[in-house]
């Protein structure tokens, strides 16, 4: 990483730390508007963050991997998450996947190459009753079927624009 | 005794409620009626299930929990029936606030236990007979207890994890890991290092360092107390028997070692002795019929270290109290712990100035061996293997620094731990407690009582004052402490705070001395305050109360030592270890000091013919003059925190 | 949209309850909850009142209230429902509860997965402080100052357990604490802390508009009130009803239009699987208890499908630290596979059984403690289905 790179991160840090606070309990927060920022939080944003809780970076690492919603791998701009939960399976997950599989390129797990999608699969995400369901970054989706499969990939820009700065004034506010 | 490193509240990173247990109790001589198994009695209110069954004798296996951490109840091996609940409890973990019934064995407990001692056995992969805790490891003693004869869950055909040899001292190897999370509170709470920790979750839950990094590549201070704590195979130290038995095959090679007090205050364990059962004279014979040439007392260093780091503290006094010189600032901080060592140059890079210059007597012998020791004897120092015995594991990582290398060799060839060396004497045959008596090899020959007590908590620090105070004042320690053990520094107090008077009446300066200062007048009355920390997570705290200008920081000389009880509690000691084999090492140590003196020989460092005798014919420019500086002093790298 | 059916909490007035509150002493709000015998809602059934009044009077500088919107159940999705219709009465909830015990800050820990669902919650939030509802003073009662804020989760279904959630409001790996000392007394920082469920809060505004007894005369004498049910699977009308509690299982499906199940599981993953001659049992505290999922399977759905959906779920969700759990899940799925392609003896049944049993009394929390629920009630209700299988290549 460049040096004005890291000092740019260094600064939103120390901003965060002025918004949520400088004890432990602040460190999920942090971490999540990393996350929501730049799609992966790297070993320098750990070790920073480390630094300022008066933490071990190794502690972050342990809460990094614990929450699915945080990473140190890099998401794409759009984080699919596919609803494999009994309701959704029941109700057709598995023909969803597979379009997306296909219309991506990618399988679950995997981020395409011009980082612009992940693909993962979520665990029950509360809409049993509107399966198959899944998530595309916040927004949640319903009635997903293989045909709008193209459709959702081909208005992911417009309708929900990149996960960045407009979500995270909604989680400092 | 109680060892407060015994992971304190104040520094234990466990959530609140994890490990203090908040009683509701009227008063604390609060009792409550249990009723476990056939026995039925009153114990203090909070007093845990498993306390109260080992008060009783009445045995429930464990595996994640250890006296010297806070509590996990992560294996569920403790589980007991407690009437009227639905499910089986931790007995570690369950403290008792209201009057309970408790059954240790039943047919619930008893299937549970052994079913989760099949599934730890479905996830480890190890061979007991290629380990080196066969017959001393947790987990087969479960599997025997519970009479484990196949693997109801199945067992690993192939390791699934590379062990990790990067270090030059812990060596892990995670397909014997049962995830009882012994080693993260060990390096989180008792020694504040933080290299270790859960990661991911679930099945895939691993014991990681900072993103899975090498052990070599990380803040690692190789204390070793995670070995020491470790139930499994799965953290030792790196093994260097091989090299030290080619080294002994090798009929052109002069092999000498150096043995620590510590190990001889512990390696008895491993021959089924009493902890606190002193081998020191036995074991001087089972190293030569081991086949070392030659078996030296690292105490004889260790009273070396003392004059030249007495004398490096006397001349910081002086530059910083008349001549108001700084640039070696106060307190000096005691280096001969290389665990605290690496722990300063991580976290407190910028306090690097304070650490005395001295090498560990260690080292020091190391230099010494190939230099002055090789020129005596006429023997080529290509041609010596130096190897030392220490309790600890951070020793192999120093003799492996770069800076360790002033004799021109590499000072020191091996470190072996207590363990290793027992494995050798094992190995050869040898019953150690049946050995007879021997003394140390010459010209180091036998130390003073003063190097012996380097080995606990605080014994640097009372083997630098009995030298310091005989030097002021011209009289005998006794005159002050009775049979000089100067107790107000003894113990097992995660952080001392002492103060000595030093009297208005100040004697000549001795002569080794003499060149350095001109005489004690700026002594006369003044307060010698000193400070103890054992523990790294002791040390942290010293560290952050000279930081905030805490009394710590009016001291003039402080003694760290990395591992809980100073060396005798190092991560090279006989496993297991607890604040009772700790405090019975330290009565073994305390015993062969007192011992000196009952003997009549000497037991303060400046007393030390043989070290005198260096000073006359080799060291010619005296403690800490050009010569010393060369062999026995060194420099520090600030690392920083910052993993790389 | 969720499709429901008539619900009390349409008709409740907002801020009633709290204001009713307000003109009481703390213990008088406890001692009507109490009164109202309400069970929490997030499926344990520990009587909320008792909770609260072990709250009140354990010893704490600061106190907290927990509002746990961490639906993670699979089959769950009431209090989303909740939270969209009725933010105000789980807020109003909160505030009492507040009060009741002493408190003055309340968390609700909101899952990652409804972050949609949380700008709704901060303009309702910040409406509230507006008119005084929350904030210093609270409705001009000099005594009580309360604020609420909202912590998100992070994708972690154990972080619904209680003590889990707590670490994970401290900042740590949501794994569960041991127990005792409760949260009542060592909670968040230590200090005496409540977690309720969602639709717990929501009832406590319900039942100070309406009376202890008008809550205690719904449903039956050990479990009052009414449920809200969250219906998913093989029915015509999924979605959130409210039942008084003690409807038979029949009544539910008959509700959500379905007459052909073959199974319905009650209480989601961690919960029951009952055969048809079991839907005439009640679904309460003292028969089938339940945080609210209902999950129906038609006749050509094949149980060991489910049973392996649900065993996939816990072994990705454990939290990892404790043996029989973390390891125990991953050899029930295991397990499933083997019997799915035919190659499961029935000794290894047997012990996949036991273990089951294993994992229930000797697991750390509740989510190992029910995670072979589902496990263990298909192959006692659907044993001819399960063994005798036709062999087939094992999955890859
Ligand atoms: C694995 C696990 C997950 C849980 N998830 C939830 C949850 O999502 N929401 C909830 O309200 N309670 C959940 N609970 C129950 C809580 O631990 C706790 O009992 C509940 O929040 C108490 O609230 P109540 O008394 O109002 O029901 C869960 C428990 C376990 C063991
Ligand atoms: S760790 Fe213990 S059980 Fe495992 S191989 Fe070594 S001795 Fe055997
Ligand atoms: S050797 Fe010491 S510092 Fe290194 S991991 Fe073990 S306990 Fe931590
Ligand atoms: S490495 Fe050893 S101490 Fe650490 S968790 Fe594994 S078995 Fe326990
Ligand atoms: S039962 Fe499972 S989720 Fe609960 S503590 Fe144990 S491993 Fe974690
Ligand atoms: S020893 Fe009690 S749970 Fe491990």
């Amino acid at each position: 990483m460049l040096t004005t790179q890291q000092d740019r991160l260094m600064g939103e840090i120390n901003e965060l730390v002025e918004v949520h606070g400088h004890d432990r309990s602040a460190l999920i927060p942090i971490l999540q508007d990393i996350q929501s920022r730049y799609h992966a939080i790297s070993d320098f944003t750990m070790q920073v963050v480390a630094d300022r809780l008066e933490i071990h970076p190794v502690e972050v690492f342990g809460v990094v991997t614990f929450y699915s919603f945080l990473n140190e791998k890099h998401h794409g701009h759009f984080v699919i998450r596919v609803c494999r939960t009994i309701s959704c399976d029941m109700a057709g997950k598995d023909a969803v996947a597979q379009q997306l599989r296909s219309d991506l390129g990618i399988d679950f797990g995997e981020t395409t190459s011009d980082g612009r999608f992940t693909l993962e699969w979520a665990n029950c995400i509360g809409m049993c009753d509107q399966g198959p369901a899944m998530l595309v970054n916040d927004h949640v989706l319903t009635h997903v079927t293989p045909e709008r499969v193209h459709d959702i990939l081909a208005a992911c820009e417009k309708t929900f624009g990149p996960h960045t700065p407009q979500s995270d004034e909604e989680h400092t506010l | 005794m109680k060892d407060t490193n015994a992971c304190a509240d104040d520094t234990c990173r466990a959530p609140v409620s994890q490990r203090t247990q908040v009683v509701d109790a009227p008063g604390t001589s609060a009792t409550v009626k249990l009723k476990i198994d056939d026995h039925e009695l009153n114990i203090p209110m909070g007093t845990t299930i498993l306390e109260a069954a080992r008060e009783l004798g009445i045995h429930i296996p464990t595996l994640c929990h250890h006296d010297d951490l806070c509590v996990a109840g992560v294996c569920r091996v403790c589980l007991v029936e407690v009437e009227g609940q639905n499910t089986l409890q931790a007995s570690c973990a369950y403290p008792i606030t209201q009057p309970i019934t408790v059954k240790t064995h039943t047919r619930k407990v008893r299937q549970a236990r052994r079913h989760i001692i099949d599934l730890l056995l479905s996830k480890h992969y190890g061979e007991c007979y290629s380990c080196f805790r066969n017959n001393n490891c947790e987990l087969q003693s479960l599997a025997k207890e519970y009479g484990v004869d196949f693997f109801r869950f199945g067992h690993p055909e192939k390791p699934l994890y590379e062990v990790d040899r990067s270090s030059y001292s812990v060596v892990r190897d995670m397909n014997k890991c049962v995830l009882c999370r012994r080693c993260i509170r060990t390096c989180i709470d008792l020694q504040e290092v933080g290299v270790l920790e859960a990661a991911g979750r679930s099945d895939g839950t691993t014991i990681s360092t900072y993103l899975d990094k090498p052990l070599g590549e990380v803040v690692c201070i190789n204390c070793g107390q995670c070995i020491n704590r470790c139930p499994t195979g799965a953290l030792r130290a790196k093994d260097r028997t091989d090299d030290v038995w080619a080294a002994i095959d090798n009929p052109e090679k002069h092999v000498v070692i150096q043995t620590a007090p510590s190990p001889r205050a512990g390696i008895g364990e491993e021959f089924n002795q009493e902890p606190g059962t002193p081998m020191t004279w036995k074991m001087n014979t089972a190293l030569k019929r081991c086949g070392f040439d030659k078996v030296f007392d690292t105490n004889f260093t260790a009273d070396l270290t003392i004059i030249e780091e007495g004398t490096e503290l006397i001349l910081r006094l002086y530059k910083n109290l008349v001549q108001s010189d700084s640039s070696q600032p106060l307190p000096q901080f005691t280096s001969c712990s290389p665990g605290w060592v690496k722990y300063i140059e991580h976290f407190y890079p910028e306090y690097l100035p304070h650490v005395s210059t001295c090498k560990s007597p260690q080292q020091m012998f190391g230099a010494l061996i190939k230099t002055w020791y090789a020129r005596m004897n006429n023997i080529d120092p290509a041609n010596i293997v130096s190897v030392a015995l220490m309790p600890c594991s951070a020793k192999k990582f120093e003799c492996n620094r770069p800076e360790m290398r002033d004799s021109g060799y590499k000072d020191v060839d091996n470190g072996l731990t207590t363990r290793e060396l027992a494995q050798m004497i094992r190995e050869a045959g040898i019953d150690l407690p049946e050995m007879p008596k021997s003394d140390f090899d010459n010209p180091f020959g036998t130390a003073t009582g003063s190097g012996v007590i380097f080995g606990s908590t605080g014994g640097v620090m009372e083997a630098a004052l009995r030298s310091v105070i005989e030097f002021v004042t011209g009289k005998k320690v006794e005159n002050f402490y009775d049979h000089a053990n100067i107790i107000p520094v003894r113990g097992f107090e995660g952080c001392r705070y002492a103060e000595l008077q030093i009297p208005d009446e100040v004697g000549p300066v001795p002569e080794l001395i003499q060149h350095l200062v001109p005489n004690w007048d700026w002594l006369k009355g003044a307060t010698l305050k000193v400070g103890i920390a054992h523990g790294t997570a002791n040390a942290k705290k010293v560290m952050e109360n000279i930081k905030a200008g805490g009394k710590f920081s009016e001291c003039h000389f402080i003694e760290f030592m990395a591992c809980p009880g100073g060396c005798l509690g190092g991560g090279g000691q006989p496993i297991p270890t607890s604040p009772e084999i700790r405090a019975a090492r330290a009565r073994a140590i305390y015993a062969e000091d007192a011992a000196y003196g009952d003997a009549g020989k000497a037991r303060k460092s400046h007393e030390n013919p043989a070290v005198l005798r260096l000073y006359s014919e080799f060291l010619t420019n005296g403690p800490c003059g050009h010569k010393s500086h060369h062999l026995l002093h060194t420099h520090y790298t600030a690392r920083g925190k910052y993993i790389g | 949209m969720t499709i429901r059916n008539n619900m009390t909490l349409s008709s409740v007035e907002k801020n009633k309850g709290l204001a009713a509150a307000m003109k009481m002493e703390p213990a008088g709000v406890i001692g009507i909850i109490r009164g109202s015998g309400m069970k929490g809602r997030g499926g344990a059934g520990f009587p909320t009142g008792a909770k609260w009044h072990f709250a009140a009077s354990a010893k704490g500088e600061r106190k907290f209230v927990v509002c746990n919107a961490d639906e993670g159940e699979p089959g769950t999705f009431k209090d989303r429902v909740l939270m969209d219709e009725w933010p105000d009465l789980i807020f109003e909830g909160m505030t009492i509860a507040g009060y009741a015990i002493g408190a003055q800050e309340g968390i609700l820990y909101l899952r990652g997965e409804y972050t949609y669902i949380r700008k709704a919650l901060e303009e309702c939030l910040a409406k509230r402080r507006e008119e005084n509802l929350l904030g210093n003073h609270v409705l001009g009662n000099s005594n009580f100052s309360f604020d609420i804020h909202i912590h998100m989760g992070c994708g972690a279904y154990v972080c619904g357990e209680e003590t889990a959630l707590i670490e994970s409001l401290e900042g740590y790996r949501g794994e569960a604490r041991n127990r005792p000392p409760f949260p009542v007394n060592t909670g968040l920082n230590g200090m005496p802390t409540i977690v309720n469920n969602v639709e717990t809060f929501a009832w406590t505004s319900a039942i100070l508009v309406n009376g202890a007894d008008w809550f205690k005369a719904i449903g039956t004498s050990k479990s009052t009130g009414p449920k809200m049910l969250s219906i998913s699977g093989d029915v015509e009308c999924p979605g959130v009803y409210e039942f008084p509690m003690g409807t038979t299982v029949n009544d539910v499906l008959d509700a959500a239009g379905c007459d052909c199940a073959k199974a319905v599981i009650i209480g989601g993953a961690s919960g029951h699987c009952l055969p048809p001659a079991e839907f005439s049992r009640a679904i309460c505290y003292e028969d089938i208890s339940t945080g609210g999922a209902v999950i129906v399977f038609g006749p050509d759905r094949d149980m060991l499908d489910v049973a392996e959906s649900f065993l996939e779920f816990f072994a990705d969700e454990s939290c990892g630290q404790c043996t029989p759990c973390r390891i125990g899940n991953v050899k029930l799925l295991e397990g499933v596979r083997m019997l799915k392609c035919g190659k499961c003896s029935t000794n290894c049944l047997r012990d996949l059984c036991a273990l089951g049993e294993t994992m229930q009394c000797a697991s750390k929390c509740g989510l190992g403690q029910s995670s072979p629920n589902a496990f263990l009630s298909i192959v006692r209700h659907f044993k001819n289905e399960i063994l005798g299988r036709a062999c087939t290549a094992a999955e890859s």
